[in-house]
């Protein structure tokens, strides 16, 4: 048994000068749900690209179940299963016909591929819709249908790129009971993509942030979170003097940053640390008109690596006319 | 473990297959593409009668003039057959162009994540152009011989098998090099501004609507060289015309020559920019 599924080392792409994705090293180990954490255009589609044989790396290497994905790429092409960002199902047949498609393209002998698509199409809650076109699926059971042909040839690692992208919420929750049904049921190790951040935290048992390109930090979201180092008071006073320097005397308060009027404090047992700071501002005249609390989510690990938040990354054009094209259908 | 030599070629009927359903399970799109090139035919054919400036000389000589230009009794007879070559260059060129969409909607890259091979993918592009052309081109020949198509006295139904093997060659090649052209485009534009730029030059160059004889010396020596004279000489060789054999044998060895080196290029470099 293969311990470390995927191992990626300094994977490297340059497209015309421009490096999507740049000296990017990561393992993946057997039975993880591994997920990469990025803004659109971060390197993610291009990093999926390259581990499943569709794009060449420029330098570095990787392997997928011990197969190098240059060298020994059709056989990392039977082991891993793809589900894309887009919905590739063509939409003039039905859930069953594309099943089986997908099963051809493996390869599969025609009698153990109808087994196997009923199987699956039941994993998926699509078996009473099997015979209908795709055409009248709603996203969510798009998405479903992408997921059954992702596991037709039985893959030991399975790709998802944006799972939920587009979805409303109780679909994006149901698409994450089933990804963890098939870890659950299949034992298989799950490579994915998304800048939901929650979905990041719900689902992956590890992940790497990746923006630029250039990966971040690795680690589970919970080590994430807690090594950022306390909980999080945001608060706004009644004057335009700084008086981040007083804050910053306060017991606990490892980190102010001003903005204007609004001081975003990182502080250590955060409960405690807040009213001592009111107070401590109330002694040199200045109160205190909003406060807020929180415990680190990971888009303050996100902002604290990054320096911005996620929703702000640039895109590229054609990153945003496909995910247009995919939000679109996953609303029909 | 299966070997790699298994999966060489597999999925390409596959391939194929997908899209000749989305073909025949849209109505429109297939009534579209029988009725178009009988429009065309019809149209150019009958109305563009160039046989009706005779029409003025005695029957004989109009006969004669009409046999010594055109090589056919009537006009429609020598049209008809070009009409073939029209629709399948459109054909071949706009299916291979499809892969722009296979490209876009995410299909492309999902079945090079497969085992299925570089070449399949390019491979069936062109049977699947090979197919609709098949049947158009017999569509029409059957649409013509109705409205009055006069066939030679050296046609036999034997000549539909040459027929069939220039219009795979033809269909093949243009597909094939049309997919090296769309695979880098990403959008839909690019290589369909390409097909009107090459299109028509194609057809006018070349003897579908008029003989050599009929063309200015400089057009003819363009004609002459370019493969859709070639090809559409061969099917009227093999129909409406008095066959002779050599020029039929010549017509085969250029086109063949033609396709075989755009179909190598296509594939070449289709299947390069796919494995980038």
């Amino acid at each position: 048994m293969v311990k470390n599924v995927i191992v990626a080392e300094k994977l490297t792409r340059v497209f015309n000068g421009l490096t999507a994705v740049d000296r990017v090293s990561f393992v993946v180990r057997a039975g993880e749900i591994f997920g990469f954490l990025g803004p659109n255009g971060a390197g993610k589609t291009t990093t999926i690209k390259m581990l499943t044989t569709v794009l060449k790396p420029t330098s570095g290497r990787a392997s997928v179940f011990g197969y190098d994905v240059v060298k020994e790429d059709s056989m990392v092409r039977q082991v891993i299963g793809v589900v894309p960002q887009e919905y590739t199902a063509d939409e003039d047949l039905t859930g069953y016909e594309n099943v089986m498609l997908c099963a051809s393209l493996y390869g599969i002998p025609r009698e153990v591929a109808k087994r196997r698509a009923a199987q699956l199409l039941d994993l998926v809650n699509l078996s009473r819709f099997k015979d209908k076109p795709v055409e009248f699926y709603s996203g969510g059971m798009r998405r479903r249908l992408e997921l059954a042909c992702g596991l037709i040839n039985r893959p030991k690692v399975l790709f998802l790129d944006e799972p939920t992208l587009g979805l409303d919420v109780q679909t994006r929750t149901t698409i994450w009971e089933y990804i963890r049904k098939l870890r659950r049921e299949y034992g298989i190790t799950i490579f994915m993509t998304t800048h939901y951040l929650e979905e990041a935290d719900a689902l992956c048992d590890r992940i790497a942030i990746i923006d630029r390109g250039r990966i971040l930090v690795i680690g589970r979201p919970g080590d994430l979170k807690k090594n950022l180092g306390g909980d999080i008071i945001v608060l706004s006073v009644d004057t335009r003097a700084d008086v981040s320097r007083i804050i910053k005397r306060v017991k606990n308060v490892k980190e102010v940053i001003r903005q204007n009027e609004t001081y975003r404090i990182k502080a250590s047992l955060g409960r405690l640390t807040a009213p001592r700071i009111i107070e401590v501002l109330r002694k040199h005249g200045v109160s205190v008109t909003k406060l807020s609390l929180s415990e680190p989510t990971l888009n303050d690990v996100y902002l604290e690596f990054t320096g911005r938040s996620i929703r702000d990354a640039e895109k590229s054009p054609d990153d945003v006319h496909r995910q247009l094209v995919t939000i679109r259908r996953a609303r029909t | 473990m299966r070997g790699f030599g298994f999966y060489r070629l597999h999925g390409t009927w596959t391939l194929t297959k997908r899209e000749l359903k989305k073909w025949f399970n849209n109505p429109i799109v297939l009534l579209v593409t029988i009725v178009q090139p009988i429009v065309w035919m019809v149209l150019f054919g009958k109305a563009m009668n160039l046989g009706a400036m005779l029409s003025n000389l005695p029957p004989d000589l109009g006969q004669q003039i009409m046999r010594s230009t055109f090589g056919t009794s009537d006009y429609f007879s020598y049209m008809a057959i070009g009409m073939i070559s029209f629709t399948i260059m459109f054909t071949s060129m706009f299916g291979g162009m499809s892969i722009v969409w296979d490209r876009r909607l995410g299909f492309l890259d999902k079945v090079l994540s497969t085992p299925v091979s570089r070449a399949t993918v390019v491979i069936a592009k062109g049977l699947n152009a090979a197919v609709r052309s098949l049947f158009q081109a017999f569509v029409i020949l059957g649409v013509a011989a109705m409205l009055g198509l006069s066939f030679s006295s050296t046609f036999s139904p034997l000549n539909l098998l040459p027929i069939i093997l220039a219009i795979c060659l033809l269909s093949m090649g243009l597909s094939t090099i049309f997919v090296a052209m769309a695979v880098r485009a990403t959008r839909f534009e690019t290589p369909m501004a390409l097909v009107n730029l090459v299109n028509l030059p194609f057809m006018f160059a070349s003897n579908v609507f008029v003989p050599f004889s009929m063309m200015p010396s400089w057009l003819q020596t363009i004609a002459r060289v370019n493969p859709i004279s070639y090809f559409t000489d061969a099917i009227r060789q093999l129909t409406v015309f008095e066959m002779d054999v050599s020029t039929l044998v010549l017509d085969f060895v250029f086109l063949g020559a033609f396709t075989l080196v755009i179909f190598a290029l296509g594939a070449f470099l289709a299947v390069r920019y796919l494995s980038r």
